[in-house]
């Protein structure tokens, strides 16, 4: 009996389908689907620190300083921004901006943002750190703003890239719920969102009153499809227009595939290696031992020479070629050629095994010793592979190396608690040598707020100097010279062992365009159809 | 008292001898009567001596990662490598050689499928029973506990398993017998409660015979039937539940790969038309678990005491 | 009877209880979700914000007790990721979960009985025999590989079925059958859309499923075509139809309904795998992604719903003994 209701339900369905099939075929060509990888987990654009979060909320928000392709500030909602005085920042926003709701965007807009971010509640990743700078606001006019912070603060501009400003009047008590059940989901960006089921899709709208370029698109359906293999199937089966996170093992297929285009770019985010600087010289590294499986008395990682010889030993080409298929650059830093705080005179991290016999020599082990390679499963493009090639590469220089990889989940605490002598780890910059040089390379120091994800314990006084120079220095030209130097001096001491930096590939069905970016954001408003 | 005295009472030794002797050589007679589970039987067998001799006969040992070299890595079968020898069945992207990582693999996948089934059969099956025949509070408590087991992810398992005592390929099979006891005890537990209101074992009841003779001689064989269904489909579920732990990389460590883990690496490169890296260590699967079940049926139909002519 | 129920429901509170608890002391020590869930350039003001946000700066065992005063008022928390309470969130994957478990307990049923059945009745037939080791297929291999050649066969090279996804959903209200498409629980199976998206992430359940039911039945029928009321059943000249539907199918149940029923429990709660290769947003991926986040909020609600479920079935399940065979007779079981 439940089956027939079903049915006759079915059917008086098929009828109402076919007949709105007419109008809805002439929908399809301004309706795009895209598939993401990894899930949103909130339209708050103020909730958690996350990347497909912040990618969705750049669709439906905007901020003051916008980033481009390339991770270039380009104005957004502010038109200009200048120092007025070391510790004071005036911002120009844009005229004639409108909320999806119709409500005119004025300071009191961003005096209102700012004021938030530290008060979502339940947050488990804030944005309040890009507001604790700022001591007071003061609106000048409705179109101007300046930023009074306690010291000159440099970084202002970079931190308001990532403040997605949010409507005053309907955001003035709404909570996250609000936004996820889209009632305060109101921002100045080039679509709305019009529906929203949490962790499966979200539905978004062209918005015709958009101050910029018009939105390519009448409605845009984003997807979330977690699986790698199911997303590309789900492309080749032309049920989705455009996927991000390609696999790199799909990528030699989808290149000779004429339906599919692939858009790429070299991306922000560097894989790399994390050593333990944790225990002094004369003490036992946790996964490391003799070669019998003893305890060592010491530990080499805290030998210049052997972190060198074990940086040399890696063949980065052959992990990018073998590998990742391509889909990476080998590195010796943080930050790809072109970006701020880029150090151009810095030695190309070249493959020697012999050399980096004789090093390992030099020091004291002409045998090698043991280690235990760790690193997570599930973070980064092919990670456990990575980890094996690299036990591959070292074993061959006599340093005997068991791989172990485990998920994030049970990973990033351990190594968190400098559980291990050596872990694969990557680091996503923001587009300023200054980001990866305070959170990583920097000295774990509370008050200052450095060394985050510093979790090997690296220190260097001469690193931290120059960043600290660096932070208060308001002269872009010299600060960058500052930033450029502490980067140089980090990786020339080996804090850390740097593979390679990811690229960032999308892939489109023919007859669609997108603009690959390398903050890795999949947004709605990249996407185009492709001209003809 | 009166148990030990009726025990004690039990014929000598000698003619117990010739009963055994009997129906082995039956059991044995019954078995060969089914060419497709001799076929299985003798399938099964050469897997689990080319799983034994793996060390010897394979040409790579693939958990060693000198052997390895990713520029060999995803080679087409018939490829020679760098090695020098020729790589059959192709290779992984780690330049491990499919056909040794086969053979080694076999090993860890045949350990944790038979060895977690073997306990979790042992355990849940005596929970089981017990519950059953006993009944009240134990019965309450076993049953509680298997609701409660039941509930429980394996994959939420196999991270606390982690978290706790680390990877390995123990703490696998720790896992698997963790996930599985309580199959065996539910099922066990289900038929054991039919069979324990029969003539039979109030026969035994009234001789007085000691609980545990109860249990394992009269009321477990009667039981047999369905376990064994159960017991054979749960070594390759076992098997199969390792592949999908290692596919969420919860399984056995990298560099020692099962069967299960082979295909989930190869499974990502499916789409590209790598198909041997995860098509072969899918074949090798197929096979043994087709053989194990061929051998399980028709252990099955023999054992069962209700089927004997 | 009712001594008997009542009985079942307080021993389901002390397993609700144990669960909680167990979940509490796993997830505390698999790891620290503020360790996963923070974006890696806070520094350590905003780590410990984040830490007391969550409720997690205090000891455990208050936390557990913080926990289970607002279970006791209905309240098992809010995710740590969602910000929606947990509940709520369960609530609403559901529907896509139940539809995919029930579609493939039935296709298992549908499928696997009558060839199981046949397959005991005559078990020398050639097709009985390709029926039994076709069997042996539909659990050799990982669901996973299976989910992926289904899509690639089916949507990508053929084209007959979407790849992935829910499709198109209904709801239905009340018993007439008004159908709305915006609000309520949102059901597949009601549209022809949503039915092709659930056909191949049912399927790919029930293959294992279907094995296991063919058999099961196999091996009952085989045995209880020699018992003694089957043959006497016989000898008494009735037909041959009744003989098995009756006699013989009565008593293959209990096995088939103890692991029909644990089946249903597990494709419900851990249809895992599945979910994830067809992108289908069931309960299934709620969890794993909650695990891999340690969402303990939602792990915790999640498994106490499971567990609840679990003691329902197999209540169902001892009960449905006690009507398929008389022999098994709860009350007295209870001391």
């Amino acid at each position: 009996m439940k089956a027939n209701v079903g049915r006759r339900l079915a059917v008086a369905a098929t009828v109402a389908v076919t007949g709105l099939a007419l109008s809805a075929a002439q929908v399809t060509a301004q309706t795009a689907t895209m598939a993401v990888g990894a899930p949103v987990t909130s339209l708050d654009p103020h909730y958690h620190q996350l990347s497909p979060n912040n990618a969705v909320a750049d669709t439906i928000f905007e901020r003051l300083v916008n980033t481009d392709n390339r991770a270039r500030m380009v104005p957004g909602l502010a038109t200009e921004w200048r120092v007025v005085e070391p510790t004071v920042w005036e911002f120009k926003l844009r005229p004639n901006v409108r909320f999806h709701n119709g409500n005119a965007f004025t300071a009191e807009d961003v005096a209102f943002t700012l004021a938030r971010l530290p008060n979502v509640p339940n947050s488990p990743s804030s944005f309040a750190a890009y507001s604790r700078p700022i001591a007071r606001v003061e609106i000048v006019d409705p179109l101007t703003i300046r930023f009074h912070t306690t010291a000159p603060y440099p970084l202002l501009p970079l931190d308001m890239t990532n403040v997605r400003i949010i409507d005053k009047e309907t955001a003035e008590n709404a909570t996250t719920d609000d936004f996820n059940a889209l009632r305060a989901a109101v921002g100045t960006g080039s679509y709305r969102a019009v529906s929203h089921r949490n962790g499966d899709r979200i539905e978004f709208e062209r918005f015709d009153p958009y101050w910029g370029e018009r939105a390519p698109f009448q409605r845009v359906n984003y997807r979330m499809i977690t699986n790698d293999a199911a997303r590309t199937a789900a492309l080749l089966a032309g049920d989705v227009d455009l996927i991000d996170q390609v696999p790199t093992s799909d990528l030699t297929n989808l290149r000779r595939n004429a339906g599919v285009r692939l858009y790429e770019t070299v991306g922000l985010r560097l894989v790399f290696l994390g050593l333990d600087f944790m225990r002094a010289a004369n003490e036992n590294s946790p996964f490391i031992t003799d070669n019998d499986g003893k305890p060592l008395g010491r530990n080499p990682l805290q030998d210049v020479r052997v972190r060198q010889a074990l940086s040399m030993a890696i063949d980065r080409r052959a992990i990018v070629e073998r590998i990742m298929e391509g889909a990476a650059v080998p590195a010796n830093q943080f930050l790809p050629e072109g970006v701020f705080g880029y150090v151009a005179n810095l030695a190309a991290a070249t493959y020697d095994p012999d050399g980096a016999k004789r090093l390992l020599t030099e020091a004291g082990y002409p045998n090698g010793f043991r280690i235990t390679l760790n690193g997570p499963n599930d973070r980064y493009i092919n990670d456990s592979r990575i980890i094996q090639a690299i036990g591959q590469m070292w074993t061959r220089i006599g340093v005997r190396t068991a791989v172990e990889a485990q998920p994030w989940t049970t990973f990033v605490g351990r190594a968190g608690r400098q559980e291990y002598s050596a872990f694969l780890i990557g680091w996503g910059s923001n587009p300023d040598g200054s980001h990866p040089l305070r959170n990583i390379m920097a000295t774990v120091n509370r008050d200052r707020g450095w060394g985050s994800s510093n979790r090997g314990r690296y220190s260097n006084p001469q690193v931290d100097a120059l960043l600290l120079q660096s932070l208060g220095e308001m002269d872009e030209a010299k600060r960058e010279q500052q930033v450029i130097e502490g980067m140089r001096v980090a990786m020339t001491d080996v804090g850390v062992i740097p593979l390679h930096i990811q690229t960032n590939i999308w892939a489109a069905r023919r007859g669609f365009e997108f603009t690959a970016r390398n903050d890795e954001l999949t947004r709605a408003q990249d996407l185009r159809p492709a001209a003809r | 008292m009166s148990q030990v005295v009726i025990d004690g009472a039990a014929p000598p030794a000698a003619p117990v001898q010739a009963k055994v002797e009997t129906p082995l050589r039956r059991f044995v007679s019954e078995f060969c009567e089914s060419k497709i589970a001799l076929f299985g039987l003798v399938v099964i067998t050469t897997i689990a001596l080319i799983a034994i001799f793996a060390p010897w006969i394979a040409p790579q040992n693939p958990y060693d990662l000198a052997q390895l070299d990713i520029m060999d890595g995803r080679m087409e079968p018939g490829t020679v490598g760098g090695a020098g020898f020729t790589y059959w069945l192709g290779t992984d992207d780690q330049g491990r050689d499919m056909m040794s990582g086969i053979m080694y693999g076999l090993r860890i996948s045949l350990t944790v499928g038979a060895g977690s089934a073997l306990v979790a059969c042992i355990i849940g099956a005596s929970l089981g029973l017990l519950a059953a025949y006993v009944g009240g509070r134990t019965d309450t408590v076993i049953m509680r506990l298997v609701d409660l087991q039941l509930s429980f992810p394996s994959i939420l398992v196999a991270l606390m398993i982690l978290a706790f005592l680390g990877k390995g390929v123990t703490n696998v099979v720790i896992a698997l017998v963790i996930v599985e006891w309580a199959y065996y005890a539910r099922t066990v537990r289900g038929t054991a409660l039919v069979e324990r209101r029969r003539e039979y074992i109030e026969a035994a009841q009234c001789l007085a015979l000691p609980t545990h003779r109860i249990l394992f001689r009269h009321l477990l064989p009667n039981c047999l039937p369905p376990l064994i269904v159960i017991a054979t489909m749960q070594v390759a579920r076992a098997i199969a539940l390792e592949a999908t732990l290692s596919f969420l990389g919860l399984g056995v460590p990298i560099t020692e790969p099962s069967l299960g883990l082979l295909i989930a690496n190869g499974y990502e490169y499916m789409l590209s038309g790598k198909y041997w890296i995860s098509f072969y260590p899918g074949i090798a699967l197929l096979i043994t678990i087709v053989s194990i079940n061929l051998v399980g049926d028709q252990l099955r139909d023999v054992l069962n005491p209700r089927l004997k002519k | 009877m009712t001594v008997y129920l009542v009985r079942r429901l307080i021993q389901a509170l002390f397993v609700v209880l144990a669960m909680s608890l167990i979940v509490f002391v796993g997830v505390y020590a698999i790891g620290d979700p503020v360790e996963i869930l923070i974006s890696p350039d806070a520094d350590q003001i905003e780590r410990e914000r984040a830490v007391k946000a969550l409720g997690l700066d205090l000891p455990l065992w208050e936390q557990y007790l913080v926990f289970l005063g607002n279970a006791v008022q209905g309240n098992l928390g809010r995710s740590f990721v969602f910000n929606e309470p947990a509940l709520k969130l369960i609530l609403q994957r559901m529907p896509a979960t139940l539809e995919l478990a029930f579609g493939a307990t039935f296709l298992a049923l549908l499928v696997g009985l009558p060839l199981g059945l046949y397959a005991g009745l005559r078990p020398n037939a050639q097709a009985s025999k390709t029926i039994m080791a076709g069997s042996i297929l539909g659990f050799s291999l990982p669901t996973f590989w299976v989910g992926l050649m289904l899509i690639m066969v089916f949507a990508v090279q053929l084209g007959w079925l979407p790849s992935t996804g829910r499709g198109e959903t209904c709801s239905v209200l009340g018993f007439v059958g008004i159908t709305s498409c915006s609000s309520g629980m949102q059901w597949s199976f009601l549209t022809w859309d949503g039915l092709a998206h659930m056909t191949m992430p049912t399927v790919n359940l029930a293959l294992f499923k279907i094995s296991l039911v063919i058999r099961l039945t196999r091996a009952g029928v085989r045995e209880t075509m020699l018992m003694d009321y089957v043959k006497f059943a016989r000898a008494k000249g009735l037909s041959p139809a009744r003989v098995t539907f009756v006699h013989v199918f009565k008593n293959i149940m209990i096995p088939v309904v103890t692991v029909v029923g644990l089946e249903l429990g597990s494709t419900i709660a851990f249809s895992v795998v599945t979910e994830s290769v067809f992108a289908w947003p069931g309960m299934g991926k709620l969890i794993i992604d909650s695990i891999n986040v340690l969402d303990r909020p939602v792990i915790v609600a999640y498994l106490m719903i499971i567990v609840l479920m679990f003691i329902t079935i197999n209540l169902v399940v001892d009960l449905t003994y006690s009507m398929l065979d008389p022999r098994v007779r709860l009350e007295n079981k209870g001391t």
